[in-house]
């Protein structure tokens, strides 16, 4: 059942607004089908530009269907798919209905052949998104969901003032190539730099994802800078810098993780170094490298939400995730311990698991093009990946020492995902010619090498080695209850500080200044409230706001228009 | 926007007490230090192996480095004992109580 022309990515920003509608198996059962609905209309869909809608002399094309927009859009609908079969036990609404809505907003934002309708979808995904952090329904979590939505929302407005420049410098709304040559370019690189975590512009991302429900992390996990990491590949291909970002993303969490006592927190800082592979891809620029990219993407958010499921189910079933509190797991979750394992081996690139086969493009993409140095910056973090999250998450939370804690296997539900999800990380990992075919560009490539299987078994052997005699030996780092401090110190403690500064030199002053200095420090900040306070001609949001709103309309109303 | 309220969580973490009698005192494998050891020697065993094993293959290297005798066994090892023994040193100024940032 296709319908002509429909936008896969209304499937589920429609249906998700449906779902309050329904109760008990009938919501299941069309939550579970939306996903499902959604990749049989975008497999029935021709390549090309469709959805076409003409303002003034600008075109918006709503849905570009190629074969880089296909594969991100596919993986986009499976995360749907598993991450809704995961929370299916979950009663709350309202994460229903945001998961279902991001999911959505970000397959719409894949599918944006113009700026403009990227920038509409880049913000539904922030807006729809903190919904999942928020329904965790506690201040602390309500202050994060704030920081979180500042950060993207930020990112939005970054990136429309880049696509108003780059507008007027090309007179074109097309989501093409854009480089790195006009400041509008540079806006736009930044604004995507952002929702990819790119270094000193990451910590949103280790500060919300590991603060958000159970299920609804392993949904955040899927989408946001994956997104980025699409939006990169299509705009700034082959630009160098790229190169040299993705290398120390890949090195400079994993630090972090060895160190970092919250295991979602230490599954964060191992997205954001896997980020760093595929914008490395990205930033060679070169067919291998970009497929490395795209089957990277494709295989990480499948491995990663494997983890975030496991530690989700460790959360729901022992009440934390804290690695100081947690061990001997194994005895009462033994699926949960099985599944985060193959999650764990699929993440280090083990042979026969997934991240063997789609990492590999990236390393040999840079080899081939001699970048020596980074190629070892991406060989010690391989390393490394398999010593944090590898190694670290499994055995901290379900070996070590027994904490004692026995409870329940996680909902049956949940292990279904768990199943499912670790069944693909196999399945790809055996078979890489299926996920190779749906690759952008033709693949030359055979991952299952003598030379590669052993090399790549005698790099995670001796890691696994490093840790057990550092383990044995007593140096390795205990977990700790505690927190470090990361580049968020300077807005959540620097900043304020500041503030409080500012603010208590200005009291101490204010009552010493003259009679009339006083009157007119007050007539500058009435003058500044006019013109600035809530009914300030300033304080107005009539440019881009509105903009906004009447590009959601004409978007909604061309879908109307387009049936009759 | 209900989510400033303390509103009960929807997701109550289920309190860990609640013991399933068959996980209570049944006896694992693993719970035997001896076993452990055998892991361990396994992985032992396992890695000079996988060393040794470069004696009998060629590899396609794209780097002159990448042909030593055990570089990629050597250089998994090396970096990251470094990399645990830095990050165990950033600690020094990079930890902070748990309520670091709550007041």
């Amino acid at each position: 059942m296709i319908i002509d022309g429909l936008n896969p990515a209304f499937i589920l920003i429609v249906g998700g607004l449906l779902v309050p509608l329904l109760y008990g198996t009938l919501r299941k059962a069309f939550m579970l089908a939306l996903p499902l609905l959604g990749i049989m209309q975008l497999w029935g869909l021709p390549y090309g530009e469709m959805g076409l809608i003409q303002i003034f002399d600008f075109q918006l094309v709503t849905l570009r269907l190629d074969q880089l927009s296909f594969i991100f859009t596919l993986i986009f609908f499976i995360a749907a798919f598993l991450g809704v079969l995961y929370a299916l036990h979950v009663k709350d609404t309202i994460q229903h209905v945001a998961a279902l809505v991001y999911s959505g907003a970000a397959i719409g934002a894949a599918l944006a052949g113009d700026l403009l309708t990227l920038f509409v979808y880049w913000e539904l995904t922030a807006i729809a998104s903190v919904f999942l952090i928020w329904a965790r329904r506690t201040q602390h979590a309500f202050r994060v969901g704030m920081r979180y939505l500042i950060i993207q929302i930020g990112s939005g407005v970054i990136l429309l003032a880049g696509v108003v420049l780059h507008v007027s410098a090309t007179h074109s709304l097309a989501f093409n190539h854009i480089g790195l040559e006009a400041p509008g370019g540079w806006l736009i690189f930044i604004a995507f730099g952002i929702k990819c975590a790119f270094p000193l512009l990451h910590n949103w991302l280790q500060d919300a994802y590991p603060e958000a429900t159970v299920t609804g992390t392993v949904i955040l996990s899927a989408f946001t800078t994956k997104l980025a990491v699409y939006a990169l590949a299509r705009g700034f291909a082959g630009t160098e810098l790229l190169i040299y970002i993705g290398a120390t993303m890949t090195a400079f969490p994993i630090f972090y993780a060895v160190i970092e006592n919250d295991l979602r927190r230490v599954l964060a800082y191992s997205l954001n170094n896997q980020l760093g592979f595929m914008v490395v891809g990205i930033g060679i620029g070169t067919e291998l490298a970009l497929n490395g990219t795209a089957a990277h993407a494709f295989c990480h958010i499948l491995y990663k939400a494997l983890l975030f499921m496991s530690m989700g189910a460790v959360l729901l079933r022992a009440g934390t995730v804290k690695g100081s509190e947690l061990g001997g797991l194994y005895k009462s979750m033994p699926w949960t311990t099985g599944f985060c394992i193959i999650g764990a081996a699929s993440i280090s690139a083990f042979p026969l698991f997934s991240g063997f086969v789609s990492k590999s493009l990236i390393l040999t993409a840079v080899a081939v093009e001699h970048h020596w140095f980074v190629w070892l910056v991406l060989l010690f973090a391989s390393a490394g990946v398999f010593h944090h999250s590898g190694i670290k998450i499994p055995y901290f939370a379900f070996f070590a020492h027994d904490s004692g804690i026995r409870c329940q296997e996680a909902p049956r539900n949940m292990l279904i995902a768990m199943g499912l999800t670790a069944f693909l990380c196999l399945f790809i990992g055996m078979v890489p010619s299926a996920l190779y075919a749906l690759l952008p560009y033709e693949v030359d490539y055979a991952p299952y090498t003598t030379a590669h299987v052993i090399t790549q078994l005698q790099l995670l052997m001796f890691s696994a080695l490093a840790f057990t005699i550092l383990m044995r030996t007593g140096l390795y780092p205990p977990e700790l209850r505690s927190v470090n401090i990361d580049s968020d110190w300077f807005y959540r403690k620097l900043l304020p500080a500041g503030i409080q500064r500012i603010i208590a030199i200005g009291s101490y002053y204010q009552p010493r200044l003259s009679a009339r200095r006083q009157r007119r420090i007050a007539a500058f900040i009435d003058e500044l409230y006019r013109h600035h306070g809530p009914e300030g001609r300033f304080a107005r949001t009539w440019p881009t706001g509105s903009m906004v709103l009447w590009v959601a309309i004409l978007l909604a109303s061309c879908l109307l228009f387009y049936y009759q | 926007m209900t989510a400033s309220t303390n509103a009960p969580n929807s997701q109550p973490p289920v309190s860990p007490p609640k013991v399933p009698p068959k996980t209570a005192d049944t006896s694992y494998w693993l719970d035997q230090p001896r076993n452990v050891e055998k892991i361990v020697h396994a992985l032992y065993a396992i890695c000079a192996f996988l060393v040794l094993l470069d004696l009998f293959y060629h590899k396609h290297a794209h780097f002159a480095f990448e042909n030593w005798f055990g570089f990629y066994a050597g250089y998994g090892f090396f970096m990251c004992v470094a990399l645990v023994l830095i990050a165990k040193w950033m600690r020094i100024f990079l930890k902070r109580n748990e309520d670091y940032y709550d007041h």
